[in-house]
């Protein structure tokens, strides 16, 4: 890819109202030097699962924490070009970040259920959100456990600590809460990385129901999790982006060398 | 060096040496628990045993007599509680909210070092000092006489130190993870503190005061200066008025009062025990039924 250009857009024929975010020209550099974007431009298609895969540090986190802008929490020095979400800037440093994080939400690595019960995991974004309590809630709880394919474990009890579920419900519990608040654009940071074979295989048989509904992007914990997962793939080497395509692409007939090392194994 | 190297080795020291010296530090470490433990026990036994004979239901609820030397302790008690009271609605609000800023929102710089090293250095100053400091500042110039109120306001400060670094301490156990999921839900910093920090918190906010707390129930020093009376007729109608307290109640009929009753003295001493260690009791069961809640 030539520096400054976008990268090409996958070769799919895809309406260009179809990508839910472009990214064009994003440089990000940490204080600590330690992780960093350079120039990184892309197109994330909508109601598809875009995987970002590569070795650790290559910026995949990064520039995932720059959707949400969850990187203001962190030391970011410097910040250049755009991210434009449904066609704004969510980079402008005027933007609603609580509404993006509500329209953006994000599944880490580690299951984190909050310190209170199943139910309350789920309606905690609504009530951060001024919504009072009502039936709605009870609607949000329920689609939401069944779109992470966590209902049938835990309807008899939700009012349980979440501390309670096991780490893969827990995981699932996760992407519940964030399902709850009917975000647009999901993301998933090594999201199974924790977890073992049976719960990886629920999360991302719900993954796969999920994206006809959501904009899905995925940084998997595995290559084989990124060839099985991908409709659209991008591979992130040391701050910037080398190839991105289809996913079949990418695992099949990688267009670079670095690229076909990679999935080949032959590094990372 | 591998394990199997290790096992070949002889056994440089023999055997017997060996049992020696492993029962000899038993014996020091033990010796060393018993010298920290033994004086605690002998001191609360003692006035425990001698003093729970002089506490009768009329030595807690009647005035003294006869210079001091009969009758009860009831306005040094309320006046002990008034001053608790007193201390904690001055310093919790403040502490608690000075915490909140210093773990919470701080940045962390050169400013924000050196309050907390202020913090600290304060916690380690005498409390004679802080009395002279009470009387100096609210008792003379601000005119507020010796009284609940200037004695309650003294007694914060002192108790600040203690609060302030308790509650800092427990808002930076919770862990930063609830944090960043519940900011990135759409929560601001504000709601992040208020219904995940705080609520997580609480058990350690809640020990940390009674600590400070205890402090300032048993200081003579502060209220020697600044609100403590010998003896007063009636109760306090105001926190403007003197008061009565047990720490110095007790310094007064121990030294001040000739051919004082050693009885009295000891239940007072018991009294003033009983409400130090209570305050200790009621912290330790918050702390041990949070932690066998805690979900992290």
């Amino acid at each position: 890819m030539k520096p400054g250009s976008l990268s090409a857009p996958p070769a799919t024929p895809l309406q260009p109202s179809l990508y839910k975010i472009v990214v064009e020209k994003l440089n990000l550099a940490y204080s600590d030097g330690k992780e960093s974007l350079r120039d990184v431009s892309l197109f994330v298609p909508a109601n598809a699962i875009s995987v970002f895969f590569g070795p650790a540090g290559g910026g995949k986190s990064s520039l995932l924490r720059t959707f949400n802008r969850l990187n203001d929490l962190t030391d970011v020095v410097h910040v250049s070009g755009h991210v434009w979400l449904d066609g704004v800037d969510i980079l402008d440093p005027r933007l609603d970040i609580i509404s993006l994080r509500r329209r953006v939400g994000m599944v880490f690595a580690r299951p984190v259920a909050l310190p209170m019960t199943i139910r309350q995991n789920l309606t905690y974004g609504l009530e951060l959100a001024g919504q009072q309590y009502g039936a709605r809630f009870e609607e949000a709880v329920e689609n939401s456990l069944r779109a992470a394919a966590l209902w049938e474990e835990v309807s008899d009890r939700l009012d349980d600590p979440a501390s309670s579920l096991s780490g893969g419900q827990q995981q699932r519990l996760c992407l519940a809460r964030v399902l709850a608040l009917e975000p647009e654009v999901i993301l998933l940071d090594e999201p199974t990385s924790g977890l073992d074979p049976i719960s990886t295989e629920k999360v991302e048989a719900s993954l796969q129901t999920l994206k006809t509904r959501y904009t899905i992007i995925l940084v998997p914990h595995s290559i084989q999790q990124a060839a099985r997962m991908a409709d659209h793939a991008a591979f992130f080497l040391e701050g910037e982006l080398i190839e991105y395509g289809p996913g079949r692409q990418l695992f099949v007939k990688p267009k670079d060398r670095r690229t076909e090392d990679y999935v080949q194994g032959r590094f990372g | 060096m591998t394990t199997a190297d290790l096992a070949r080795r002889p056994n440089v020291i023999p055997t017997r040496r060996r049992r020696w010296v492993q029962r000899t530090g038993f014996l020091m470490l033990t010796a060393a628990t018993v010298l920290t433990v033994a004086p605690i026990i002998l001191i609360v036994g003692l006035i425990l045993v001698r003093g729970l004979r002089a506490i009768t239901p009329e030595f807690l609820i009647t005035f003294p007599t006869d210079g001091l030397r009969a009758g009860g302790i009831l306005p040094a008690i309320v006046g002990t509680l008034w001053l608790a009271i007193g201390t904690a609605v001055a310093s919790v609000p403040i502490g608690i909210a000075a915490a909140i800023y210093l773990a919470e929102y701080a940045p962390d710089n050169r400013w924000t070092r050196s309050i907390r090293v202020a913090i600290i250095n304060l916690a380690g100053i005498p409390s004679v000092v802080y009395g002279l400091f009470g009387l100096g500042l609210f008792v003379l110039f601000l005119r507020l006489g010796t009284s609940i109120l200037a004695g309650s306001l003294t007694l914060a400060i002192m108790t600040l130190p203690v609060i302030i670094s308790t509650t800092e301490e427990s808002l930076r156990a919770v862990p930063n993870s609830f944090r960043v999921v519940s900011i990135s839900l759409g929560g601001t910093h504000w709601q992040t503190v208020r219904r995940i920090v705080l609520p997580q918190a609480l058990s350690g906010i809640m020990t940390g005061v009674i600590l400070g707390l205890e402090r300032a129930v048993g200081e003579t020093a502060v209220i020697l200066f600044t609100a403590a009376a010998v003896y007063l007729p009636t109760l306090p109608a105001s926190p403007l008025a003197p008061t009565m307290a047990l720490p110095y109640h007790l310094f007064v009929i121990s030294t001040q009062v000739p051919g004082m009753p050693i009885g009295i003295q000891y239940g007072t001493a018991a009294v003033l025990l009983i409400f130090v260690l209570g305050l200790n009791l009621i912290a330790t069961v918050i702390r041990s039924r949070a932690r066998a809640r805690r979900q992290w």
